[in-house]
């Protein structure tokens, strides 16, 4: 499996090299849903169903159509600030497919024949997912209602009319 | 039990939102407040409770161990004396109702994720109720949608989100040798490769992202912007405890409980201590606005808590935390006097005010008994403070970082010095003469604010007992 | 067996390195609010890929989804919360050049 492992991530960091250079921001929002994508075959391969139907349905779909709606909700800038804008990008994003590279080929160099200098912890305990999360991680489970509710507060104050709408 | 501290709020959120939202809502203020001051009462009540060595104690309502020492009471005790100083300072800025019924709802969230924050002792649930305080922090710089406080917002969430990618980056190398995400398994997990260059990684990494949440020099950049422009209520929040518990208590704890004191670790916390408390002061020396003044003046402050830290023993430790305690009251009260001044000179740069004492005598006189314990003047309690650390600094043999922080004990001094001159002596500018004092229930929390100054300075050798003791028994263990 | 296992994590390692210098100069460089937030979610993307690799090799998969849908959450909300102020922002001033907010100097 291997193989289709290093074809997979080489497409994940094009899809987000991609994302971050391309001019129009609806190909950025595509080319994250993509990286998410591979994420998620990523986690069915490793035996993680529930992460990978979570990051399916969240970040492939629902973040990707929060980015959609704010592109949309948000006209692009005028046509002569965006040639302003053209003129400078090529200098300021032109060099990243090549640092990326650099960056990945310095670090396979230093780091594939190192050995792990720690003791990995293997598993003792079997349990699924959810047991794990229901049962043993409650604070967690309050704090992510919490953070939901602040969530509301946010979606709720920010993107409300300037008009009189009382909350 | 410690877990009412979460769940009180939580229910006060519930009733306020169904209950109140058809009822009245002018009451929700003083239900908050009502709120507030039983989480002191319940704060004070356990504190037999926090004080009995160094016990982690499992809570029966979460199913999760809480961790409960001397350290966290202080950081409870400053959360909600401040959350409570930043309530009745919104009670008489925000002139809206629905403003002020939202903040109250998102100040009750905050104090959720910042207590949550402090009992919590697994790495992880750390790293959720952080994010609850900071999104609460967000909402409440953002929601009144002025252009600055905007920008404010987003570098802060940009910043923030960028430290927390690092510390969960951290967490996740780390799991590969711990069993679970506890502190006790990851102190365990550490323990067994002490040579890793991996593990070591990964607590820089973690480091890294606690010194970008607590605004330490060279990650600072989001501070002065947040502070200055977030609303007056707000500023008092963040200034007074918020980048305090999500920064430095953080770091605190895991330094205490979990990393331990590596002789690296220590010389990297002390030198961007130092460096902080040089650069805050060297920039509040030469700012115009007053806020601004004050958010490199907290730069410097936290570097100040975290030279105690760094120094490595009991002393400088409990300096640490008496310092955190006296940060929390003094600069709540200097903000809580900046947001006087904003409210009713309608300004803070301080080119345009001057003289205001004689016009509003309490918040003058009240501001000089905080900027007097800023600066460490005898007897108040921030001298005490600072002397802890200085001495601690010395006798730990890092003579080169106390002499920096008695020099920059000195720039605290003059440029406190020059904003209360500015700010509220001498002669009355034009424009100025029809400002009156503020309302008794903004006095009644600068004076509140003030009395525990003095008090804390002058009953300093009981209140540094109560510091020191357990946390000698802390590092013993 | 830890040679093999040291092998899989650093190839996977180093590709969750390049994600993430994508990301951080994705943030460093944009001018654009919105890329700001793109770059951010670069870097959630290769936080939660190191945490899965970590539970593949350490074989505890059922505690790291907890951790993983814990955070996939907590992402969400920072989305909601960044896109509003985004939106807040456009309402005032109509363009989304970040330039233009470089003006709280000091």
């Amino acid at each position: 499996m291997t193989n289709l492992d290093l074809i997979l991530l080489i497409l994940m960091v094009v899809a987000a090299v991609w994302a971050v250079m391309a001019r129009s921001l609806l190909k950025a929002a595509i080319g994250l849903a993509i990286v998410s994508i591979v994420i998620t075959i990523f986690m069915f391969e490793f035996s993680s169903p529930l992460a990978a139907v979570f990051e399916l349905s969240v970040c492939s779909g629902l973040i990707t159509v929060i980015f959609l709606s704010t592109i949309g909700l948000t006209r692009p800038l005028s046509h002569k600030e965006l040639l302003a804008l053209a003129r400078d990008r090529g200098r300021r994003y032109g060099f990243l497919p090549l640092l990326v590279i650099a960056c990945g080929a310095v670090l396979a160099f230093l780091l594939l024949k190192m050995p792990l200098d720690l003791e990995v912890a293997k598993n003792t305990i079997v349990a699924g997912a959810r047991e794990v999360l229901w049962n043993a991680r409650h604070l967690d489970l309050f704090g992510q209602i919490m953070i939901l509710l602040a969530g509301v507060f946010g979606a709720v104050l920010l993107f409300r009319e300037n008009s009189t709408d009382e909350w | 039990m410690p877990s009412l501290l979460i769940l009180v709020p939580l229910v006060g959120i519930l009733v306020l939102n169904f209950l109140f939202k058809f009822v009245v809502r002018r009451a929700a203020f003083w239900f908050a407040l009502a709120l507030f001051a039983t989480q002191v009462i319940i704060t004070f009540l356990h504190a037999p409770f926090f004080y009995a060595g160094n016990a982690d104690r499992f809570n029966p309502f979460f199913k999760v161990v809480f961790n409960i020492d001397g350290i966290s009471f202080v950081a409870l005790l400053c959360i909600e004396i401040v959350c409570l100083a930043s309530l009745v300072v919104a009670r008489y800025t925000l002139h809206d109702l629905s403003q002020r019924f939202n903040f109250t709802n998102l100040l009750l969230i905050s104090s959720i994720g910042m207590n949550g924050l402090v009992l919590t002792s697994d790495i992880f649930s750390l790293y959720v109720f952080l994010e609850v305080a900071a999104v609460s922090s967000f909402i409440m710089i953002a929601f009144r949608r002025g252009k600055r406080s905007l920008e404010g917002a987003f570098k802060y969430i940009i910043l923030s989100a960028v430290a927390t990618v690092l510390m969960l980056a951290a967490i996740a190398i780390l799991l590969l040798a711990c069993s679970d995400t506890s502190f006790a398994a990851i102190r365990q997990g550490i323990g067994q490769s002490p040579e890793s260059n991996i593990i070591l990684f990964s607590v820089g990494m973690f480091i890294s992202g606690l010194f970008i949440k607590a605004g330490l020099v060279p990650f600072h950049a989001w501070l002065p912007d947040a502070y200055s422009a977030a609303p007056d209520a707000v500023s008092v929040l963040l200034a007074g405890i918020v980048t305090k518990a999500c920064g430095v208590y953080t770091l605190i704890r895991l330094v205490v409980s979990v990393f331990g004191f590596r002789p690296g670790l220590s010389q990297v916390i002390l030198l961007l201590g130092a460096v902080s408390v040089l650069v805050g002061a060297l920039a509040a020396l030469g700012q115009n606005d007053f806020k601004r003044m004050l958010a490199y003046s907290s730069i410097s402050q936290i570097g100040y808590i975290v030279l105690g830290l760094g120094s490595g023993t009991a002393l400088g430790l409990a300096g640490a935390v008496f310092h955190f305690f006296n940060h929390a009251i003094f600069k709540s009260l200097l903000f809580v006097n900046a947001a006087a001044v904003a409210e009713e000179a309608h300004t803070t740069d301080m080119d345009k005010i001057g003289g205001l004492s004689s016009r509003m005598p309490v918040t003058g006189s009240t501001s000089v008994i905080g900027f007097l314990s800023a600066a460490g003047i005898p007897p108040l309690a921030g001298f005490w403070s600072k002397l802890v650390i200085i001495i601690a600094l010395w006798k730990a043999g890092d003579i080169a970082y106390a002499v920096i922080a008695v020099l920059a004990s000195i720039l605290t001094l003059s440029y406190l010095l020059s904003m209360q001159r500015r700010v509220f002596f001498g002669r009355l500018k034009q424009g100025l003469e029809d400002t009156r004092e503020v309302g008794p229930g903004f006095s009644f929390i600068s004076v509140l604010l003030a009395l525990i100054i003095i008090a804390c300075g002058l009953l300093f050798p009981m209140v540094f007992n109560a510091i020191y003791a357990p946390i000698k028994q802390i590092l013993i263990q | 067996m830890n040679g093999s296992i040291a092998e899989f994590f650093w190839v996977f390692a180093v590709f969750i390195s390049m994600l993430a210098f994508a990301g951080f100069y994705c943030i460093l460089v944009t001018r654009n609010l919105i890329r700001a937030l793109i770059g951010l979610e670069i870097l959630n993307k290769a936080v939660t890929l190191l945490f899965i690799v970590v539970g593949y090799i350490t074989g505890r998969q059922a505690l790291v989804q907890a951790l993983v849908i814990t955070t996939i959450v907590i992402e969400v909300v920072i989305i909601v919360v960044a896109g509003g102020v985004i939106m807040s922002v456009y309402r005032n001033d109509e363009s989304l050049d970040v330039r233009n907010l470089r003006n709280l100097k000091g």
